[in-house]
């Protein structure tokens, strides 16, 4: 068996740490519960059962689980943030922020290569790059909002002290009714995030091949070896 | 010459003792008091000279007014109301004119620091308040000169206490609830009216305890405000059972399930109709079959359409929930990603095929 090598070599680097990967999974598995349970609670499905009120506690559970999944999201959202702190380079908070000249004029190549693609050919990054870096910035502002105004909603049928650190959130929306429908209508932010996130991963793996998407199961991804001796 | 206590004026109209008595037990439960405070209230209410009242009346429709003469309580509205209308309030008051105001500004002047002032109605703020005048002077001027010399300052009803519909979408003449205006503390009673028990509740507290019961952060008081009327509602195991009615005349209607998805605002609204009720404990309207409409929040006319879970969004007519602009938001955005997709293979068709062709060959010769 003889192996011919036509490719340019490529580097595997260590990107996504343990504690990255779970809070991605968690994260995400976390938020398609809150997502179907949160449009269950705003459009319960009507039953008419002649069965007595006490056979069933169907929609009980439904807010059950939503509190539960609202519980994880929360603690994962922080850990995450602690992660931010002390992880590898890739993980950490400063890199959601475009600062330096580089990073924006980054934020525009990613703009103009991968998403209008003025440009015919694919300009990899390791990590995340700086759009989608800032996209995450914004999800992590939906995710404190909807944690806020949940909590805050939450706060009027629990006893917990969590809750009770958000009893100040309803008054400045202008009440529960208001709250709610904050709440309600920030959900199709998380929808329209998680389709073009997918999307997005899909589209980078498919036009780089550099193991994107698996990069989130195993936490490698591939450079060449060229272009890191070019960036190093 | 003292004015007379509560009791004084009760025996004066011909009440008895034990008239009397089973007054201020009723008093006493509605003030949230135990029983063995009943002999205090008692000794306040024989002892004490009633406290003078005022009630102003500005932008507002007098529901507050109406609902407090129905009071569970007879002696309530006999006694309480007949007093307070010794002093002013414009729509019970006999006076009328010059000498309506000269009797305002006497109880003003004479109590001074020890008068209850009730307010009835918001305020309007713009074009310097000419949208509400009394005798010739914007209601913001007769509140303040009345807020400065109240031992205690109480907002009747949703429009006092949150601006009610003179406040709803576009606010006209800017229409303010008191505690706005005010820099003082202001007990807000809010409902569209408040429920009489709840008013003679707090009066009651007041003239019993000389000062405010205990407020929220918002300034109701906790015993009447504390709960939603959800967490009250005879309704609620089909709540959590999910039963819901779905249509005004469905068979789900007919058996009395849950009425949230015809846009119930009892989930969201803090008040005691499941607990108190109405007209003396008769009904609220849940048990009639109607939704909450959340008459206590602030901005609940603006929070429509009532027989909707969820208020209109703003900005895209009465109709369009956020779910509706959501959903065609997701339409636009999966189509955008499809139409990417395609025009990826198109433009990056050769970056595409260059990666493939770099890949590695493995050729086996065996
Ligand atoms: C991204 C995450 C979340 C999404 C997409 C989401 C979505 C929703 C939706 C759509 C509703 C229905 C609102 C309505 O129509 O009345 C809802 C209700 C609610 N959510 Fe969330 N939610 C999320 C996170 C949270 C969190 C972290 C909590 C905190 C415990 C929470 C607590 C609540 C509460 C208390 C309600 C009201 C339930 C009731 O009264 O029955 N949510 N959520
Ligand atoms: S009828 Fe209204 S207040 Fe009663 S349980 Fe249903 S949603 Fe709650």
């Amino acid at each position: 068996m003889s192996i011919t090598l036509t490719s340019p070599s490529y580097k595997r680097i260590y990107v996504w740490e343990i504690p990255v990967r779970l809070f991605h999974w968690l994260n995400a598995a976390s938020l398609i519960v809150l997502m179907a349970t949160g449009y269950l609670i705003g459009h319960p499905a009507t039953l008419s059962h002649s069965a007595e009120a006490y056979q069933q506690y169907w929609f009980g559970n439904v807010r059950f689980i939503h509190f539960v999944a609202g519980y994880v999201f929360m603690l994962n959202l922080l850990i995450r943030f602690y992660w931010g702190l002390v992880g590898n380079r890739y993980a950490r908070l400063r890199t959601f922020f475009p600062k330096t000249k580089a990073e924006i004029r980054e934020l525009w190549e990613v703009l103009r290569v991968d998403i209008f693609e003025f440009d015919r050919t694919a300009h990899p990054t390791v990590g995340h790059n700086q759009l989608a870096s800032l996209s995450y910035l914004i999800l992590f502002v939906f995710s404190v909002f909807q944690i806020a105004t949940g909590f805050g909603l939450y706060a009027a049928m629990s006893d917990g002290w969590v809750a009770s650190l958000f009893g100040w959130v309803v008054p400045v929306l202008g009440g529960d009714g208001a709250t709610r429908v904050w709440h309600h209508g920030a959900m199709w932010f998380f929808v329209l995030f998680t389709l073009v996130h997918i999307y997005i991963v899909a589209y980078h793996d498919y036009v780089e091949g550099r193991g994107t998407t698996s990069s989130m199961v195993g936490g490698w991804k591939f450079e060449r070896e060229d272009v890191l001796d070019r960036k190093d | 010459m003292t004015d007379p206590s509560i009791w004084g004026i009760m025996a004066q109209k011909g009440y008895s003792r034990r008239d009397f008595l089973q007054f201020c037990t009723y008093a006493a439960a509605l003030s949230g008091l135990q029983s063995n405070a009943v002999a205090e209230v008692a000794q306040q209410f024989t002892t004490k000279p009633r406290p003078p009242v005022v009630w102003l009346h500005f932008q507002e429709c007098t529901c507050c007014s109406e609902s407090f003469i129905r009071a569970s309580h007879p002696i309530v509205a006999d006694v309480l109301l007949d007093t307070l209308s010794l002093d002013y309030t414009e729509t019970l008051q006999a006076a009328a004119g010059h000498q309506a105001e000269a009797c305002l500004h006497e109880t003003m002047r004479d109590h001074h620091g020890d008068y209850i002032l009730l307010v009835e109605g918001s305020v309007p703020m713009s074009a310097d308040g000419v949208y509400c005048t009394i005798g010739g002077r914007s209601a913001e001027d007769i509140l303040k000169e009345a807020a400065e010399g109240a031992a205690a300052i109480v907002a009747w009803g949703s429009c006092a206490s949150n601006g009610c519909i003179q406040a709803a979408r576009p606010n006209p003449t800017n229409a303010t609830p008191i505690h706005k205006i005010l820099n003082r503390p202001v007990i807000n009673v809010p409902g569209c009216p408040p429920i009489a028990d709840v008013m003679t509740g707090v009066v009651t507290h007041l003239l019993v305890y000389g000062r405010a019961p205990e407020l929220d952060s918002r300034g109701r008081p906790r015993s009447f405000y504390g709960r939603r009327v959800h967490d009250t509602c005879y309704r609620r195991p089909y709540y959590d059972a999910g039963l819901f009615v779905a249509s005004w005349d469905d068979e789900n209607a007919r058996r009395g399930y849950c009425l949230y998805k015809m846009g119930c605002r009892g989930p969201v609204t803090y008040n005691a109709c499941g607990v108190t009720k109405w007209n003396e404990g008769t009904s609220f309207p849940i048990q009639s079959g109607h939704g909450c409409i959340g008459c206590s929040e602030a901005g609940f006319w603006d929070n429509g359409p009532f027989y909707q879970h969820l208020a209109a969004f703003p900005g895209f007519g009465i109709e369009a929930t956020a779910d509706k602009v959501g959903t065609v938001a997701t339409v636009a955005t999966a189509g955008a990603l499809g139409a990417h997709a395609v025009w990826t293979n198109v433009r990056k068709h050769k970056a595409i095929k260059a990666t493939i062709d770099e890949s590695v060959n493995v050729t086996s010769d065996s």
